[in-house]
């Protein structure tokens, strides 16, 4: 094949042609890839710098929608709060969890581990199952926590923990975590028994005692892709909480207590017809991501090299 | 030399065939904080399995129960009943989203995986720019993409139609990040003979890559058809005879507590695909996940 071994004299157009097969093969992914994903990100960034409600052609009205969003916007406080709330609490948990947890299970025998990695990844394939939330904690006699709590003697009535703005971010938080171990899990759990195992044999000899140095000493260096990953996943999936918020608590939460910068877009583009303001937020959101990644990326690679 | 050797033999010996550096008391520690969030995570699977077989009596009982005295279909006969009310009938939501979802996972199997072949085995001018971009799509939400896409879709005429629930997800980049790491690792050499014995690279796409990276194709079934199964993608129909099974759910819960038993059953129904197929290929899974990592 000369795609493979092109020479440094040809021309990049030769190159190119040499390479036909190439592109053919990815054509189709690539050409829904930009209609789908790389049109929308470059026009949102463009309408986020305008004023369109979808149904007159967007005026640029520069950077108003920026200064609206970071000057006089007192609700996006509230959304970007919660929204660093779920990023910095159920992310980090999430992700150490998924990792301790693929390490415990790794210990057992096959068939207990296959049972055991079902038990975990089952929330992120049962998907849709967390409407059962709601009812769990209902906010009357019947909801699951009550009725527990109140046997229990600890509560004397019924509280109001959807309803209640006080309770009701603590709630999504819970079933956003219950749905932490997905990709990232699995790519744990894979990644552990990819270790060669004459690893740790060799490392009773060099003095390790115990399963936490080993941990520290040989699996920790030996996963660092596979932690790239996770937190690639973790990242996307704790700044992007909103369907759960949604089916959870509502749309949009009373006083906007659990929304997070998801479902505010949603309500802006969806709700009220402010294409060009949700496409702002959207810009917004996606930079944070970016940022996030880069220093998450930067961290993970010095420790891995350490 | 002779002690480590048998300090190693005896370690192996009594804390079972391949673990050293285990102690027993930590072992029932660590299971038992296995066992809690475990039962965390099953609860809300549970509730929904017993909810669902619940007669109306017990679902009204304090405290509530979390088993179920005298189990009854009674939720599925009303779930039915609620629908022949509604002018769409059950089957017609079950029915769109097994097509939707069939259709679309095949298609982002298929299309990932073609695109991930001369990511991973060719070299062409733009190959370093895309293999970022794939990369750094993995963190695009769909929140972000969410507006322009609904343009996209309206501009293009296909808001009420299948295809607006299908091509959004064929070209979903996880799948195709999924593939490229895997075919790495096939031998250059297998590439070559075919290419000797006249194949051109859709070709040997078709018979030398895919049939050698099975595990990672069924790896991305499960994940293409456990996100297309559970999108709710109401945005982009309209029309209720087209709306999938997620939809149909919103519209019972919004019934009230009243109706908690059939949203228990419908949930119920719609869990057991994907759980199904992931225990079915757990195995190729992981075997895929174990190469899943970003290298630098």
């Amino acid at each position: 094949m000369n795609n493979l071994q092109y020479a440094g004299r040809k021309t990049l157009a030769q190159k190119i042609w040499a390479a036909r097969e190439s592109y053919a093969l990815m054509a189709p992914f690539f050409i829904l890839f930009t209609i789908f994903t790389l049109i929308p990100i470059i026009s949102s960034i463009y309408l986020s710098f305008t004023n369109f409600n979808m149904l007159e052609t967007p005026r640029w009205i520069g950077l108003s929608n920026y200064v609206r969003l970071l000057l006089d916007d007192q609700v996006f406080l509230t959304v970007l709060k919660n929204t660093l709330i779920f990023a910095f609490i159920t992310g980090p948990i999430g992700y150490v969890l998924s990792f301790m947890l693929a390490w415990l299970i790794n210990d057992y025998r096959p068939g207990p581990r296959s049972v055991w990695t079902l038990i975990f990844y089952a929330p992120t394939l049962a998907g849709n199952v967390f409407y059962i939330w709601t009812i769990i904690f209902s906010g009357d006699y019947y909801g699951l926590m009550n009725g527990w709590l109140m046997s229990l003697g600890i509560l004397q009535e019924p509280r109001d923990w959807i309803g209640d703005t006080k309770y009701v971010l603590n709630v999504v938080l819970v079933v956003q975590l219950w749905l932490s171990f997905g990709a990232g899990f699995l790519a744990f759990i894979a990644g552990f028994q990819s270790i060669d195992k004459s690893l740790y044999e060799a490392g009773v000899i060099d003095g390790i005692k115990n399963r936490w140095q080993e941990l520290w000493y040989i699996t920790l260096p030996s996963m660092a892709p596979q932690l790239l990953f996770g937190a690639v996943m973790q990242i996307s999936a704790s700044f992007g909480v909103t369907e759960v918020v949604k089916s959870v608590a509502g749309f949009p939460t009373r006083g906007y207590a659990a929304d997070t910068i998801g479902t505010y877009i949603n309500d802006f583009g969806i709700v009220r017809f402010e294409m060009g303001y949700a496409c702002t937020i959207s810009v917004f959101l996606f930079v944070i991501m970016v940022v996030t990644n880069q220093i998450i990326l930067k961290v993970i690679k010095r420790v891995s090299n350490d | 030399m002779t002690s480590t050797f048998q300090k190693i033999i005896h370690r192996i010996k009594y804390r079972g065939a391949d673990k050293v550096n285990r102690s027993r008391g930590v072992d029932f520690f660590l299971m038992l904080w296995l066992g809690l969030l475990g039962s965390f995570m099953l609860l809300p699977i549970i509730y929904t399995l017993v909810s669902a077989f619940k007669p109306m009596e017990e679902l009204f009982i304090f405290p509530p129960r979390l088993y179920v005295a005298n189990p009854t279909l009674d939720n599925f006969i009303q779930l039915k009943h609620i629908l022949s009310g509604l002018w769409v009938p059950f089957s017609r939501y079950l029915f769109n989203s097994a097509f939707v979802t069939v259709i679309a996972t095949t298609g982002n199997v298929i299309f990932a995986s073609m695109a991930a072949y001369p990511l991973a085995k060719h070299d062409f001018p733009g190959k370093k720019i895309i293999s970022q971009i794939v990369v750094l799509a993995l963190l695009f939400t769909g929140q972000v993409l969410y507006i322009p896409q609904y343009v996209i879709i309206a501009k293009l005429g296909l808001i009420n139609s299948y295809l607006a629930l299908i091509l959004p997800v064929v070209q979903g980049t996880l799948g195709v990040f999924l593939m490229k790491q895997f075919m790495t690792q096939i031998p250059v050499s297998l590439l070559e003979a075919a290419r000797i014995d006249g194949g051109n690279e859709f070709f040997i796409w078709a018979r030398v890559v895919m049939p050698s990276v099975k595990p990672a194709w069924l790896t991305l079934i499960i994940f293409s058809f456990k996100d297309i199964w559970n999108q709710p993608g109401n945005s982009f129909i309209y029309d209720e005879s087209m709306k999938v099974l997620p939809s149909i759910m919103t519209q019972i819960q919004s019934g009230g507590f009243a109706r908690a038993g059939v949203v228990a059953a419908v949930a119920l129904v719609m869990m057991i695909p994907p759980l199904v197929l992931f225990q079915v290929t757990q195995k190729s899974v992981i075997q895929t996940m174990a190469s899943s990592g970003i290298k630098e």
